[in-house]
């Protein structure tokens, strides 16, 4: 029995660390650590709501604008705020912008070095190399020449002995399976998707002024549209959106999807990392408004034990459906095992951990700054496989099409979903599913202009005199890691409490009193280790959730405000 | 070094024509903002250098720098990390994890001692001990130190670095500091933004890259080259402003004809940034641009310097109005706001940035 380290987890969002104990070439016991603390949601408070959303956008620069609109719709909730029609519009067309470009990111440059292995793709022939290409896609970039030019790139760099981002990996690892061929064509579209991301985030530049953190207005959205006039929003900037638009069509159908595929294939046959089987999505990007549920992309609900034959309602006002726990987090309760909905969230850290720098943590105390979210007592897994699990459940025959047809061919059944390469299939279909989708918010923002309205932002309730003295609010939407809820109360003006439950505090979560671990935690029970200097196959489970650590780990310390007191005054 | 291999000679293996290696030498150059005569300089640095070896940190932050930096176009961020520089160390891209990543970081600082570029992105955490920021279980403010110790510079890279951005703002709850307050022995470059424009950021790298040498820097310690001149100096809005046409709410007709957010809290006149000239990704556009007003995002303590929708609002030593309304008022009545106004607002807004800019010098290097 080994206890393995593998700190920092590299090729995620922030810090994480993850302890292991390995048995026989197997995962038994799996510890999940959020290394990073801030306080955003202390900050917040005091401040004007309507500036909130810039500042907890700064929550997660990788999850860029999906904080904000989270923000913005909890103050609008309470508040009472309708957003017109274009405004929904373009959070819809911003939002399913993120989604494609995050996912693609994530495939190739986050998660890809977990199937694709670099120094095999030295070996590969490019006139094979090219052959396979051209029998998965259409995709222009396949020649003979092109794999050449790519494998003398990578050859250059390793001969050079600067081997940069590439060096000291896992290279050669036995769990690695694709064919040098296939390893190749995956460096080559690393490559390319690393030049193509940039393109899709324009974007968010033309409605948000720039990408990352794009900017937001409660009450719509400040990018205003006005079709005589070259100083605002026309249609040559409507044009360069739908321009981004096609352009990602095609390099989600064309690129991402048969690599997929092909990856898939030769993988098909590992199927560990499915983990607690517990599912929840908030639902999210409604069509006609975040107040209509029946318009939403996403369905809302949970699925319990991966029973697909019973959805379960979610209700994020409920004080007893979503509680946040702290027995092994960095924080203290009154009550050490109460749980408290975010609207009551209340937070005191309480640092036990070992003092830096230190080799283990110990998971019988406090071990992350992560807190243990619970739906009704329950770890919850959220993300791409939470939506996709739950709208197969709920019959979305769109996402029940698009699962459905891809176990066909990689000929798999159902509950190879309930794994790390799952995970990862849903997120691809997912990125399909979205890319479909752009161009229909792009036309409903057309046809709503054509009929005259060129409306984006309601000022009706914009001024602090037209507010209640109080009042609170819950804002969600999915994100790409999954689901997220940002609760506010205003009290005269004010913020005088914020809390956001992220998809990662959920996913990265602590063990809980009973003993019941979090999703990466129980997703790596089964997991194997061929090779315990060289976790490969750790790494693949703990990626496949596509981890965002700022997120998960930004609640409040009263004690530090004291200590700060002292020194800035 | 002087073993390896220049980004020439690994450009011309890989099939780059001299021609296009030319061209891309006078792209970079005309993008730092260099005389056509500095350009030979170019070609020769990125002939005969080895690629740079950098060290990248990630600490207290939410990775928008390391976000941005991907989208950078020119150069392209492939041929930034693969031709020009050698990304030794970076948590997000770098394939190695746990104690291989280490052993990375642990070679090159033993191999370039003193050569090496330190990238940082973050601020570092000075409350209780360092908890609340480890990698490997060490302290982040800790690495940070031992990183820097052996860097020929270290670029502090976005407002968590120059700045502490949000988390630094009131209570600070992790006593976050910008990296200057801690890397006291070196020359440290600071490219604030949340995050900086993908351009800004790798055209300072190239910038070093070329001349071996950090660029000159304004009197906060920034690259001339992008922050010596405000937002509002080039502003595609700013013929609105002097001619006193102003946005009084969003999306009233004067937002639909491209009027100046100056009344509606733009901070663009007391930022210094290259929004307005190089704009975002790849020059589509920029927040001004796109309706929004400036936040400030590279200045010192944005975050305190709020509501971001009121001018004016917490500006020290404001003695004439809370915003352009008062000052309209104040001078002219309500009829109308005229150019002699604006005049006067412009000096104000000169003089209150003075003023600002002292105190969080002062509160920066302290």
């Amino acid at each position: 029995m080994t206890r393995i380290v593998i700190d920092p987890i590299t090729r995620i969002e922030g810090h994480l660390r993850i302890e292991a104990v390995v048995e026989g070439n197997r995962i038994i016991d799996a510890i999940s650590t959020g290394t990073v603390f801030r306080g955003i949601e202390k900050i917040v408070e005091n401040r004007d709501p309507r500036d909130v959303w810039a500042f907890v956008q700064r929550i997660c620069g990788v999850c860029t604008h999906i904080h904000a609109l989270a923000s913005i719709r909890a103050v609008e909730d309470a508040l009472d705020i309708r957003i017109p029609k274009n405004a929904n519009h373009i959070r819809n067309i911003m939002t399913a912008t993120q989604f494609v470009q995050d996912h693609v990111i994530h495939f190739y440059h986050l998660h890809g070095f977990d199937w694709i292995d670099v120094l095999s793709a030295l070996k590969a022939d490019p006139v094979q190399t090219s052959a396979l290409a051209r029998s998965i896609s259409n995709w222009p970039n396949s020649s003979d020449g092109y794999f050449r030019d790519v494998q003398t790139k990578v050859k250059t760099l390793v001969e050079s002995g600067q081997l940069g981002i590439f060096a000291n990996a896992y290279w050669g690892h036995p769990a690695y399976r694709l064919p040098p061929e296939a390893n190749l064509m995956g460096v080559a579209h690393y490559i390319e998707a690393l030049t193509w991301q940039k393109e899709v985030a324009k974007i968010h530049t033309i409605f948000g002024g720039k990408n990352p953190h794009p900017n937001y207005l409660v009450g719509g959205m400040a990018s205003t549209l006005n079709m005589d006039d070259n100083s605002v929003i026309n249609m040559e900037r409507l044009n360069l959106v739908k321009t981004k638009i096609d352009e990602a069509q095609v390099f989600v159908d064309q690129v991402l999807i048969p690599d997929i595929f092909a990856i898939a294939s030769f993988y098909k046959q590992d199927l560990y990392g499915g983990g607690g089987g517990n599912y929840l999505a908030y639902g999210g990007i409604p069509t006609s408004d975040i107040r209509e549920p029946e318009s939403f992309l996403f369905p809302s609900g949970v699925v319990l034990n991966r029973d697909l034959s019973k959805v379960y309602d979610i209700d994020l006002k409920d004080p007893k459906q979503i509680q946040e726990f702290v027995s092994h987090s960095w924080y203290r309760y009154d009550d050490p095992k109460a749980g408290l909905h975010p609207w009551q969230g209340k937070t005191e850290a309480s640092y036990d951990g070992p003092r830096p720098p230190y080799n283990n943590v110990d998971e019988k105390k406090g071990y992350s700054w992560i807190k243990e979210p619970r739906w009704q007592g329950q770890a919850m897994e959220v993300g791409p496989l939470a939506r996709f699990v739950i709208a197969y459940a709920r019959g979305n025959k769109e996402i029940k099409g698009l699962v459905d047809e891809a176990l066909h061919r990689l000929d798999l059944p159902v509950t190879a979903l309930f794994s790390t390469l799952g995970r990862t299939l849903a997120r691809a279909l997912e990125s399909k599913y979205l890319v479909n989708q752009l161009a229909g918010f792009y036309s409903n923002l057309v046809a709503n202009i054509k009929a005259g309205d060129s409306q984006t932002f309601n000022g009706e309730k914009w001024e602090p005199e037209k507010w209640p003295a109080q009042a609170q609010g819950v804002g969600f939407a999915e994100a790409p890691r999954g689901a997220l809820g940002h609760w506010v109360k205003i009290n005269n003006g004010k913020v005088s409490a914020y809390q956001a439950v992220v998809p990662t505090t959920w996913n990265a979560s602590p063990r809980d009193d009973s003993g019941q671990k979090g999703p990466y935690e129980s997703s790596l029970l089964d997991t194997p280790i061929v090779n315990e200097d060289q976790p490969l196959e750790l790494l693949r489970t703990i990626h496949s959730f596509d981890p965002c650590l700022a997120c998960a780990t930004h609640l409040l310390t009263p004690e530090g405000e004291e200590i700060l007191k002292v020194r800035v005054l | 070094m002087s073993e390896s291999e220049s980004y020439y000679q690994l450009a011309r293996r890989r099939g780059v024509t001299r021609r296009d290696f030319l061209k891309f030498c006078a792209l970079t150059g005309a993008m730092l903002g260099l005389d056509a005569a500095e350009f030979p300089k170019i070609v020769q640095a990125l002939e005969t250098k080895p690629r740079l070896p950098v060290i990248y940190l990630n600490l207290q932050e939410c990775t928008c720098c390391t976000e941005s930096l991907l989208r950078s176009a020119h150069p392209l961020i492939a041929d930034l990390i693969f031709n020009m520089i050698s990304l030794d160390y970076m948590e997000p891209l770098q394939a190695a994890a746990g104690k291989q990543a280490e052993e990375v970081r642990l070679k090159t600082m033993k191999d370039y001692p003193g050569a090496y570029l330190l990238i940082v992105e973050g601020s570092a955490t000075l409350g209780d001990g360092g908890v609340y920021c480890t990698i490997g279980g060490k302290s982040s403010t800790e690495l940070l130190k031992e990183v820097a110790n052996g860097a020929a510079a270290v670029i502090a890279y976005g407002s968590c670095a120059t700045n502490a951005c949000v988390q630094g703002a009131y209570p600070n709850p992790t006593q976050a500091v910008p990296i200057r307050n801690v890397v006291k022995n070196k020359p440290v470059i600071d490219v604030p933004g949340c995050p900086p424009i993908a351009e800004v950021i790798t055209g300072t790298i190239v910038h070093y890259l070329t001349y071996g040498k950090i660029p000159e820097l304004t009197n906060l310690g920034r690259p001339k080259a992008f922050y010596q001149h405000r937002v509002h100096d080039n502003c595609v809005r700013r013929a609105f402003f002097d001619a006193g046409q102003f946005v009084e709410t969003f999306d009233d007709a004067g937002a639909k004809q491209g009027w100046c957010l100056y009344k509606v809290g733009c901070k663009g006149p007391t930022t210094y940034n290259a929004c307005a000239i190089t704009e975002w990704n790849d020059g589509v556009s920029y927040p001004i641009k796109s309706g929004h007003p400036c936040i400030g995002c590279s200045e010192n303590n944005y975050f305190d310097n709020t509501p971001f929708y009121t001018r004016l609002a917490m500006i020290p030593n404001n003695a004439i109005g809370k915003d352009a309304d008062t000052i309209g008022a104040g001078l002219l009545g309500l009829t109308g706001i005229a150019v002699a106004a604006h005049a006067g607002m412009t000096a104000v807004v000169k003089n209150r940035e003075k003023n600002g800019k002292e105190s969080n010098h002062d509160k920066n290097r302290n």
